[in-house]
C-alpha cells in the first residue's frame, strides 16, 4: 500500500466498519463482532503509520488535500507529525479496549457504529491539517457522544448530554470565528483565495492584542474539552451518567483532544504572543491541579473522582504545554498518552465494578479487597501510575513536565509539585475507603475478574509497565515535532 | 397622434413565470370545463411539471447570463442575472417540494380539486417575480400577487378556526406591510425621480442629495415592509401565530418560498437600488439582525408547540441571512443567496415529517408526541434527526456549510461582532432542536402505531436528507453556483 494512502484509510476503515455493523444489525453479535475486528484493523494501521512515519523536518509527513469548495477555502487535508501519531495510535487502543471491556447488548449494532464513528472523527481531528477541517470534527465528536449518552446512559444522562453538548458547542464557536478571521487575516496579507490551511495560517503576522484575542477564543475551545478549570465543570456529570464505553472514550481520548488542541492552535499557531498569555495559563494550570485533587477527595463516586482526578492531570498537561519549555512539552504529549492508557484501565475497572453492583459511590463501597482481590490489584497498579511510581509510565511524564516548568516558571513548577503530593492523597484516600477494611455483608459474594475481563486489561497494565520503564520509542518520535513546535515561540523567560 | 409602444420582451428572462401563470390559468380552464372537481392527482402533476419546467427554465437563463451577461428586460423593470436565476431556481425547486407534501395532506383531509394547486403556483409566481423585479412597482406587484394567493392559503383548512383566524391575521398585517412598502416606494420616487432600481442606484451615485430625508423615509419604510416578510425582530409578532395556524403544507410554503422571493426583493432593493445608501441603513440592519438572531433563538427553546419552535428558528435564521446582506458585498450576498438554498429544502423536508405527525386536522403538533418517533419509524425519526441538526448547524450537513458562508462574509467584511452575535444564536438556538431531537429516541409512547408515511412525502423527506448530507459533505457545486448569483449591478 502506498504511503498516502494510510491516513484517508484511517479515516475510512471506522466508517466502514460502523455501515457494516449497521447493516448486520440483525444477526446477534455480528455487528459487535465487526466493530473489534475493525477497531483492530484500525490500531494494526496505526502501527503501520507509524512504522512509516519518517521525522522529516518540518515534522508533517503523509500529507494529502483535496479542494472541495473554494469559494468558501473547504478543503480535505490531512498530514501527520509525530505527536498526531501518538494520538491515532491512542484513539485506536482507545476504542479497541472500550468495545472489549465495555460490551454493552442494548441495540448493539447502534452503540459499536456510534463508537466507530467517533473513532474515526477522533482521527480527523488528529490528522486534519487544515483549521476548518479540524473544527468540522472537533464539532462532529458531539454527534457520537451526544447519542450514546442519550441512548445508552444512566439516570440523568439526558440532562448530562445536553449540558456536555451545549458547553462544547459554545466553547468551540470562538474557534470557527477565531480561524475565519485568521483566514480572512491570511487572505488580505497574501492575497489569492481563502485558505484555512494550517501551514499558511502560520505564515499571518496578528498584532499582540488580536492574537491574545485569537488564542483566547482557541484556549476556550480546547479549556472546555480537555477540561481547565474553570470550564471543567461538564466533566464531572457528564462521566457519571455516560454508558461504561462513552464514559472511557470521554475521559482518556477525547480530553486529549482538548489539549492536543491547544498545543497544535494556540501554542504553535501563535507563538508570539505565548509569552503574554503563559502566566494566566500556568495559573489555571495549577488551579487545575489542586482543586482538582482537592475536589477527588470529597467525589461522591468512582466516576466523578475519575472526573475530578483527569481535571488535575490534564492540569498537567496544560502546564507542561503551556510551560514554553521542550522537555516540558514532550512531557506534556507523553502524559497525554499515558494519561489516557491509565484512565483507559481505571474506568475499564470501575466498569467491571459496576457490572457486579450498579453502585459505585464511595460511602458505599467498603472492603472490596476481600472479595475481588485481583480487581483491587489492577486498580492499584493503576492508581500508582497516577500518582507517579517510578517504574510506571505516569512517572516519567510527570517528571519531564515538572522539570521543564521548573526551568522556565520555577513558581508555577512548585505550585505544581504539591498536586502530585495531592495526587498521593487523593488516590490513597479512595482506595482504602473502596478497598480496605471489613467488606459489607451484600458484597461479600462478589465475583472477582473473571478470565475474559482479566485479558482485556493485562495489554493496558503491559503497556503501563513498558513505557514506565523503556519509554524512548515514543519520545524520540515525538520529539522533533515538539522541538518544531517550542522553537517558534517567543522565549519569555519569566520567573 | 402618439402610439404606445409595448417594450420589448426577452421571453427567456420571464419563461419560470409564464409557466407557473399559464399553469394555474391551464388549472382554472380545466377545472370550468370538466364536470367533476379534478382529482388531486392531475391537479399535482400539472402544478408539479410547471414548477419543473420553471426549474429546468433556469438552466437556460443561466447559460444565456454566463455566456451572454445579465440582462434587464420590459423596460428594464425585469432583471434576468445570477442572482434571479438562483433564487428563481431555489424558488421553483422548493414549489416541488411544498406541492408534493401538499398532495398527500390533501388526501388525508379530503381536499380535491384544484384549487390549492392554483393558488401555490399563483403565489409562487409572485414570488419568482419579486427575485427579477428591477422595478419598485413590479415589486409591489410581486408582493401582492404572492399576498394575496397566500392570504387564501392560510386559510384553506375552512374546517380549521385556526387557520381562519390566522389568515386574517396575517391578511391585516401583510395589508400594512403593503401600504407601507408602497409609500416608502413613492418616497423614494419623489426623491429619486425614478422607480426603477438601477435608476435609483444611478441617480444616487451621480447626485448628492441636499436633503435627503425623503429618500430615507421611503427606504426605511420599504426596509420595514421587508423586514415584516421576512419576519425580522421586531416585525416578527405574527409568525409564530401563523406558522401554527396556516395548514403545515402551507408553513412549509411560507418558510421556503415566501421567504425566499421577500428575500430576493429586499437585496435587490436594498443593495441593489439603495447601496450607495449603506452607511444610512446599515446601522439599523445591525439592530434588525441582533434583535432577530437572539430573539428567534431564545424564544425557540421556550416553544413546546413543532410548528411554532420552527417559526422562531426561521426567526432566527432570518438573522444569519440578513448579516450576510449587511455586508454589503458581492461575498455577503453570495452567502445570504447560499444560505437560502441551504435552508429551503431542509426546512421543506421538516415540515413535511410535522405535517405527517400533525396528521389529520393539524391535530399533533405538541414537541410531546414527537417522543419516541425514531423507535415507530426509524428511517422518518432518523430523517428528522438529521434535518433538525442541519438547521442547528452541526458540520457535514448543509446547515453548516450556510452558516459557515454567513460568518466567513461576514469577518471578511471587517465585522467581527456581527459574527460573534449570530454564532451565539445559534449555540442558544442549538438546545431548542436537541431538545427535540432527543425526544425522537426515547423509549416512550411505543404503543403509539407507527405513522404511514405516503409516497410523494417519503420522496420529499428522502431527496432533503440527500442533499442536506451530501451538499454538507460536499458543497462545491452549491457554492460556485451562488458564488455567481450576483446582481447586475452592484454599487
Amino acid at each position: 500500500m502506498h504511503a498516502s494512502l494510510l491516513l484517508p484509510a484511517l479515516l475510512l476503515v471506522p466508517v466502514l466498519g460502523a455501515v457494516a455493523a449497521m447493516a448486520n444489525r440483525a444477526k446477534d453479535g455480528a455487528a459487535y463482532a465487526i466493530a473489534v475486528t475493525t477497531a483492530s484493523i484500525e490500531l494494526v494501521l496505526s502501527f503501520v503509520t507509524a512504522g512509516f512515519y519518517k521525522n522529516t523536518t518540518t515534522g508533517f509527513d503523509f500529507s494529502s488535500s483535496h479542494v472541495l469548495s473554494s469559494f468558501l477555502g473547504l478543503r480535505y487535508s490531512v498530514a501527520l507529525d509525530g505527536i498526531s501519531l501518538l494520538m491515532v495510535i491512542l484513539s485506536s487502543i482507545t476504542v479497541l479496549f472500550a468495545l472489549l471491556g465495555a460490551r454493552d447488548r442494548r441495540r448493539e449494532a447502534a452503540y459499536v457504529s456510534w463508537q466507530l464513528l467517533l473513532l474515526a472523527v477522533t482521527v480527523g481531528c488528529f490528522v486534519a491539517h487544515d483549521l476548518l477541517e479540524f473544527f468540522v470534527f472537533f464539532e462532529l465528536i458531539l454527534i457520537p457522544c451526544y447519542f450514546m449518552m442519550t441512548q445508552w446512559g444512566g439516570a440523568n444522562a439526558k440532562a448530562a448530554a445536553m449540558k456536555f453538548f451545549l458547553y462544547t458547542f459554545t466553547g468551540s464557536a470562538g474557534m470557527l470565528i477565531g480561524s475565519i478571521y485568521l483566514a480572512v487575516q491570511h487572505q488580505h496579507e497574501f492575497g489569492g483565495a481563502i485558505t484555512f490551511d494550517y501551514t499558511a495560517l502560520q505564515q499571518v503576522s496578528t498584532s499582540a492584542t488580536v492574537g491574545v484575542w485569537l488564542f483566547v477564543a482557541f484556549a476556550i475551545a480546547f479549556g472546555v474539552k480537555s477540561p481547565i478549570w474553570p470550564l471543567h465543570t461538564w466533566s464531572p456529570s457528564t462521566y457519571a451518567a455516560a454508558p461504561t464505553a462513552a464514559g472511557i472514550e470521554l475521559s482518556a481520548l477525547l480530553s486529549k483532544l482538548g489539549a492536543y488542541g491547544l498545543l497544535r492552535f494556540g501554542v504553535a499557531l501563535l507563538p508570539t504572543i505565548q509569552h503574554d498569555v503563559r502566566p494566566v495559563m500556568l495559573t489555571l494550570a495549577v488551579i487545575s491541579i489542586l482543586y482538582g485533587s482537592f475536589v477527588a477527595c470529597t467525589a461522591k463516586d468512582l466516576r466523578r473522582f475519575i472526573a475530578y482526578s483527569s481535571l488535575a492531570q490534564m492540569g498537567f498537561v496544560t502546564l507542561g504545554i503551556m510551560s514554553g519549555s521542550t522537555i516540558g512539552t514532550e512531557g506534556a504529549v507523553l502524559l497525554m498518552f499515558n494519561h489516557g492508557v491509565i484512565t483507559l484501565g481505571v474506568f475499564t475497572v470501575v466498569g467491571y465494578l459496576e457490572r457486579r453492583r450498579q453502585n459505585v459511590a464511595l460511602g458505599d463501597l467498603r472492603g472490596l479487597q476481600g472479595p475481588m482481590p485481583v480487581l483491587a490489584g489492577l486498580f492499584t497498579v493503576f492508581m500508582l501510575a497516577t500518582m507517579g511510581l517510578p517504574g510506571l509510565n505516569g512517572f516519567i511524564s510527570e517528571y519531564l513536565i515538572l522539570i521543564g516548568a521548573f526551568t522556565t516558571h520555577t513558581w508555577w513548577a512548585l505550585a505544581g509539585t504539591v498536586g502530585v503530593v495531592g495526587s498521593a492523597v487523593y488516590w490513597l484516600w479512595a482506595y482504602q475507603r473502596a478497598f480496605h477494611g471489613p467488606v459489607a455483608s451484600a458484597d461479600a459474594g462478589l465475583s472477582d475478574v473473571s478470565q475474559r475481563e482479566r485479558l482485556v486489561l493485562w495489554p493496558i497494565v503491559a503497556i503501563v509497565v513498558a513505557l514506565g520503564v523503556f519509554p524512548s520509542p515514543v519520545l524520540n518520535r515525538i520529539a522533533p515535532s515538539v522541538q518544531h513546535i517550542t522553537a517558534s515561540e517567543t522565549p519569555g523567560v519569566t520567573k | 397622434m402618439t402610439t404606445l409602444h409595448a417594450p420589448a420582451i426577452n421571453y427567456l428572462a420571464i419563461l419560470p413565470f409564464l409557466f407557473l401563470t399559464g399553469a394555474a390559468l391551464f388549472l382554472l380552464f380545466l377545472t370550468a370545463l370538466t364536470k367533476n372537481r379534478l382529482s388531486t392527482k392531475v391537479s399535482s402533476t400539472v402544478a408539479v411539471s410547471a414548477a419543473l419546467a420553471g426549474f429546468v427554465a433556469t438552466f437556460f437563463q443561466w447559460f444565456e447570463i454566463n455566456h451572454h451577461g445579465a440582462i434587464t428586460t420590459a423596460s428594464h423593470a425585469i432583471a434576468m442575472d445570477g442572482f434571479s436565476a438562483v433564487m428563481t431556481a431555489s424558488i421553483c425547486s422548493s414549489l416541488v417540494f411544498a406541492l408534493l407534501i401538499a398532495h398527500d395532506w390533501q388526501g388525508r383531509e379530503r381536499f380535491n380539486g384544484a384549487e390549492y394547486q392554483m393558488l401555490a403556483l399563483l403565489a409562487t409566481s409572485g414570488s419568482v417575480l419579486m427575485t427579477q423585479a428591477n422595478d419598485l412597482v413590479l415589486v409591489f406587484l410581486g408582493l401582492e400577487i404572492l399576498s394575496i394567493a397566500l392570504y387564501c392559503l392560510i386559510a384553506f383548512n375552512r374546517r380549521r378556526l385556526k387557520s381562519s383566524e390566522s389568515s386574517m391575521k396575517y391578511f391585516l398585517l401583510g395589508g400594512f406591510a403593503a401600504a407601507i412598502f408602497i409609500y416608502g416606494a413613492a418616497l423614494t420616487y419623489g426623491a429619486t425621480g425614478t422607480t426603477n432600481v438601477l435608476g435609483i442606484s444611478y441617480f444616487l451615485a451621480a447626485n448628492h442629495l441636499l436633503h435627503p430625508g425623503l429618500l430615507f423615509a421611503g427606504g426605511g419604510l420599504m426596509m420595514v415592509a421587508f423586514a415584516f416578510k421576512v419576519q425580522a425582530v421586531p416585525f416578527h409578532f405574527w409568525s409564530p401565530d401563523v406558522y401554527e395556524g396556516a395548514p403545515t403544507p402551507v408553513t412549509g410554503f411560507h418558510a421556503s418560498i415566501v421567504w425566499g422571493g421577500a428575500y430576493a426583493a429586499m437585496m435587490r432593493v436594498m443593495i441593489g437600488g439603495l447601496g450607495t445608501q449603506i452607511d444610512t441603513w446599515r446601522p439599523i440592519f445591525f439592530g434588525l439582525i441582533v434583535l432577530s438572531c437572539l430573539v428567534g433563538a431564545a424564544f425557540a427553546i421556550l416553544q413546546g408547540n413543532a410548528k411554532r419552535l420552527l417559526a422562531y428558528s426561521s426567526v432566527s435564521h432570518s438573522g444569519f441571512i440578513l448579516l450576510g446582506v449587511w455586508t454589503g458585498t458581492a461575498a455577503g450576498l453570495s452567502a445570504s443567496a447560499f444560505y437560502v438554498l441551504t435552508y429551503a429544502p431542509v426546512v421543506l423536508g421538516s415540515f413535511a415529517i410535522v405535517a405527517l405527525v400533525g396528521g389529520v386536522g393539524d391535530a399533533n403538533h405538541e414537541l410531546e408526541k414527537y417522543r419516541g418517533l425514531a423507535r415507530r419509524n426509524p428511517w422518518i425519526g432518523a430523517s428528522l434527526a438529521v434535518l433538525l441538526l442541519s438547521q442547528l448547524g452541526v458540520p457535514l450537513t448543509v446547515g453548516f456549510v450556510g452558516k459557515f458562508s454567513v460568518l466567513s462574509a461576514t469577518i471578511n467584511a471587517g465585522d467581527v461582532y456581527g459574527a460573534i452575535v449570530a454564532i451565539v444564536s445559534a449555540c442558544i438556538a442549538a438546545f431548542a432542536y436537541l431538545r427535540w431531537t432527543t425526544g425522537l429516541f426515547a423509549d416512550e409512547n411505543l404503543d403509539t402505531p407507527p405513522l404511514v408515511v405516503p409516497w410523494a412525502s417519503r420522496v420529499v423527506i428522502t431527496l432533503s436528507v440527500i442533499y442536506a448530507i451530501v451538499f454538507g459533505i460536499d458543497p462545491g457545486l452549491l457554492t460556485s453556483i451562488a458564488s455567481h448569483a450576483s446582481l447586475i449591478f452592484q454599487p
